[in-house]
């Protein structure tokens, strides 16, 4: 069973499903945040999630070069961070906030007009070339790959799938102690379930906004760096095809809903990879160029069936 | 001296003024009732209060201290709690969490003052971990209630607090709003209700289109004729 | 002479290109500017356009199905068809829900259409594009055309042969200007008339209350479809037109966002959304600043590597492009928030019944 069938599904398919639906989840969180709270769809979110990975590869070049030590990805990442959280506030300041009382599609608007700048800003500063994040082929786990091996179940999972799989359990369960727990998280679930009452209670809105920029700005950056880390380079389209499937991860669990958007992400990411197993015959069942496809055909149906999302998330 | 006071308020949304000098004051611990047709500026008269509409003459007092255009969040410091007809709970919050949320701008002794609300509100002790959406429409009106009053409110504002509830509820209601004022929180309420309003009010007064028309004791106008031939009459 | 000829023709490339936006503008001033409905994918019903015309109007290939050869009106008429039917169905999904998902489907539906133009390889070729698309006039030149009717009844290949050979070999860029130029001010004008005629005003009167609209019985969710489903028309159309001008077209360098919907866009705005005249100022001002801009950072560059020989101005050359990418971004910025009107704002169809 495991040699026929497990090892291939299970080593080639589950496990990079898995992997990318962590990295959506994270991202997502962001988006279903920020609808939620601020409401508006976020076009730049994708771009800051991009510019933390570059700025994170940046830090590390930069340990490298003047303290000869190589930086973890994920330690470098907390720097970084701190950049693009204040990246977060002033997008908000000086693009979002005019419009914070007009129609909301004058935001939507605005953060498109951010992604492109975002992304030309990258373009320019790091240039349009790939860059390799970490070099070399990542080998499997050798620990995990003998005690799996022992008990007939060979898993072959590299150290970086590894981490990205513990650091998106610490993400989700620091979320939702802060959400349910902290009185700034219960504030967010406030403002998102309503904002004018909130309002006269006396909430303090903004407070609340720069929460949101930081919760959603640090997963943005973490899923960067766990894309960056699974790919082991640097795009500058790699925030714009995240995109896509995050919005389909936030729109499919629900808007408003963080854990409907990690449950989102992950079944979108593992949909992806899968559509490329082949369940009938040999050939795989949708070809790999059509991955992206995958995303956006759950999020029509969705749309059409459900638009509140699995969870009952607000549906406008 | 009144606790919160409104003076010849000239008022609306934008261009459009729906309150044409209009004045009302709440003296401590006294329950004043606003009703009045449709569209003739009851809940406006309290958002003008909250500072969330335009004031383009007159002033709003709380205990003396001029308060007109301050922000809601700020109103809300000073004292003023405010609950809205509609969209009163947070729904996805538990009943508990909307009770701390009540309590933002006073964060320190919450404890304290859940037991307290929760004896107050017998009802809602028990449900303190119940999504607030999952509660009935009276139910709710207690939990928006008694997050109004976590903060040492100086005057709870209530919106048509008893809309589309049963009879049942309705008395509920104006019990517990009768408890509060005993508590020593004066009370002013918009009302479609007006009979049952004007029965637990000290004071009244009748809106008709942005002004007042009539003002008294509420027993006074419960017994005038032209009051009840207008909104007394027919269903209520 | 020469150097006046070199003008010339910058400037009647400046003509259609700017007036090829002028199309698409005046296309999303249907959906953005009467109807209010916010279009990110304005790539996606440009390639469209593009491919539907380019796979049926070039001649039979060996790399991909077709083309089939029909004649241009043809593919140009079934370039509108096609991106009309995409946007009816997207249309019908999305817009009965809040604007932020219409702008999520849009981007998303133009990705997926051009990730089917990079993976049918059968069909479109795939990354590597159609090639040979005829462009208007131009085409009168080439074998195919001159030796089937109607050209032949007029005279013989070896004649047409000779009487092209004569012309200059710009002679079709003025003819072509002008029709894409000409095609602009036909639309303008339909979309003049739609603008004050009852549909335009009760399109006007949606965006503007909503809840009276529906109140008052109209079918605002069809009227929207409707308008959106126009929009995408006329975009394919210009995507054909942007076919023929480029005559070669490949799914990702030709059909890049930031070049065709962020310009649109940020011309439509400049311009005066609402207003069709605003709309195509828009379109050749941004295209005139965004093609002088590179005209001219190309020369800075050049006198940059001339004075410090150590340059790699190749670096430089990519990343200035970029740079104003980034400026034209800003400039959106600006006029999103000073100038939410833009240059020429929108004017109220006066109505009627106004003098009651």
């Amino acid at each position: 069973m495991w040699e026929s069938f497990g090892f291939e599904f299970v080593n080639f398919y589950f496990i990079p499903g898995l992997v990318l639906g962590c990295i959506y989840a994270l991202g997502a969180i962001g988006i279903t945040l920020t609808f939620g709270i601020l409401r508006f769809a976020n076009f730049a979110h994708g771009e800051l999630m991009m510019m933390g990975a570059y700025l994170t590869w940046t830090i590390m070049a930069i340990a490298t070069a003047i303290l000869g030590i190589a930086v973890h990805p994920l330690l470098a990442a907390i720097p970084a961070s701190i950049v693009v959280i204040y990246l977060f506030f002033w997008t908000d300041k000086f693009f979002y906030k005019p419009f914070r009382k007009a129609d909301t599609i004058k935001v939507v608007m605005a953060s498109f007009g951010m992604m492109l700048i975002l992304r030309s800003a990258v373009q320019v500063i790091w240039g349009p070339n790939q860059l390799t994040f970490v070099p070399g082929i990542a080998k499997p786990n050798p620990s995990l790959l003998g005690w799996s091996s022992d008990i007939g179940a060979m898993l072959l999972i590299p150290n970086k799938h590894l981490f990205i799989f513990a650091g998106t359990i610490v993400f989700v369960v620091v979320l939702s102690y802060i959400l349910n727990r902290t009185r700034i998280g219960k504030a967010m679930r406030a403002v998102s379930d309503s904002p004018d009452l909130a309002h006269v209670t006396g909430i303090d809105v903004d407070q609340v906004i720069r929460a949101t920029w930081i919760v959603g700005g640090v997963c943005a950056i973490a899923a960067g760096v766990f894309l960056a880390m699974d790919i082991q380079m640097l795009e500058t389209t790699m925030g714009f095809r995240m995109l896509l499937p995050m919005f389909a991860a936030a729109i499919l669990g629900g808007i408003g809903k963080p854990y409907g958007a990690v449950v989102g992400g992950l079944v979108i990411g593992l949909s992806e990879e899968l559509s490329a197993y082949p369940w009938i015959g040999d050939a795989p069942l949708l070809s790999p160029g059509y991955k992206t496809g995958v995303a956006f055909a759950i999020m029509v149906v969705m749309l059409i069936v459900r638009p509140q999302g699995l969870f009952k998330g607000r549906s406008f | 001296m009144s606790v919160l006071s409104l003076n010849n308020l000239y008022a609306g949304y934008g261009q459009t003024e729906v309150l044409h000098d209009m004045s009302i004051f709440v003296n401590p611990n006294e329950i004043v009732a606003i009703i009045g047709p449709n569209g003739a500026g009851k809940s406006t008269a309290m958002k003008s209060v909250l500072g969330l509409l335009t004031i383009n003459s007159g002033n709003v007092e709380l205990n003396g201290k001029d308060i007109t255009n301050t922000p809601a969040a700020e109103v809300v410091r000073l004292g003023i709690s405010y609950v809205p007809q509609t969209q009163n709970v947070f729904v996805n919050l538990s009943v508990q969490e909307n009770l701390e949320m009540g309590a933002w701008t006073r964060p320190l002794g919450i404890r304290e003052r859940l037991a307290e609300m929760f004896e107050l509100f017998p009802d809602l002790g028990e449900k303190r971990n119940q999504a607030a959406g999952s509660l009935s429409g009276g139910q709710r009106q207690m939990v928006a209630m008694a997050k109004a009053l976590m903060v040492d409110a100086k005057i709870l504002l209530l919106d048509e607090p008893t809309a589309g509830l049963s009879p049942k509820y309705r008395g509920e209601i104006f019990t517990t709003i009768q408890k509060i004022k005993s508590t020593g929180v004066p009370i002013l309420i918009v009302e479609q209700n007006a009979k049952q309003a004007l029965g637990v009010a000290d004071r009244g007064y009748v809106l008709v289109d942005g002004a007042n028309r009539y003002t008294g004791k509420g027993k006074e106008l419960l017994e005038n004729r032209e009051i009840a031939r207008m909104f007394l009459g027919g269903g209520h | 002479m020469e150097a006046y000829l070199g003008y010339l023709l910058y400037f009647l490339s400046l003509a259609t290109v700017g007036g090829i936006y002028a199309i698409f503008a005046l296309g999303l001033n249907v959906q953005w500017g009467f109807a209010g409905l916010f279009n990110v994918g304005i790539v996606g019903f440009a390639a469209v356009g593009a491919y539907t015309y380019a796979l049926l109007t070039t001649a039979e290939s060996t790399f991909h199905y077709g083309g089939l050869g029909l004649p241009l009106p043809v593919g140009m008429f079934v370039a509108m068809v096609a991106s009309a039917v995409i946007a009816g169905v997207i249309g019908l999904i999305c817009i009965r829900l809040r604007s932020d998902y219409l702008a999520i489907a849009t981007i998303g539906i133009s990705e997926i259409i051009k990730l089917i133009l990079k993976n049918e390889t059968e069909v479109t070729n795939g990354p590597r594009g159609i090639n040979k698309i005829p462009r208007a006039w131009e085409h009168f030149s080439e074998e195919r055309f001159y030796s089937s009717w109607p050209m032949s009844w007029f005279n013989t290949p070896e004649g047409w042969a000779v009487f092209f050979d004569a012309l200059p070999n710009w002679w079709w860029q003025p003819c072509f200007a002008a029709t894409v130029l000409f095609c602009m001010y036909v639309i303008y004008r339909m979309l003049e008339r739609a603008r004050i005629s009852p549909w335009g005003r009760m399109m006007t009167a949606i965006r503007e209350n909503e809840p009276a609209a529906r109140a008052a019985g109209k079918n605002v969710t069809a009227r929207r479809v409707e308008a959106f489903v126009i929009g995408a028309a006329i975009m394919g159309f210009a995507g054909a037109l942007f076919a023929q001008h480029l005559r070669l077209i490949e799914p990702t360098n030709t059909f890049d966002p930031a070049k065709v919907t962020f310009l649109v866009w940020v011309m439509l705005i400049l311009g005066g959304s609402g207003n069709n005249r605003g709309a195509m100022l828009g379109a050749f001002l941004i295209w005139t600043i965004w093609s002088a801009s590179e005209l001219m950072i190309g020369g800075i560059i050049d006198l940059a590597g001339y004075v410090f020989q150590s340059f790699d101005t190749g670096v430089l050359a990519t990343r200035a492009g970029f740079l104003r990418m980034m400026l034209i971004g800003i400039l959106m910025q600006v006029v999103l928030q000073k100038y939410p009107a833009g240059i020429l704002p929108e004017v109220r169809p006066a109505s009627p019944q106004s003098n009651k």
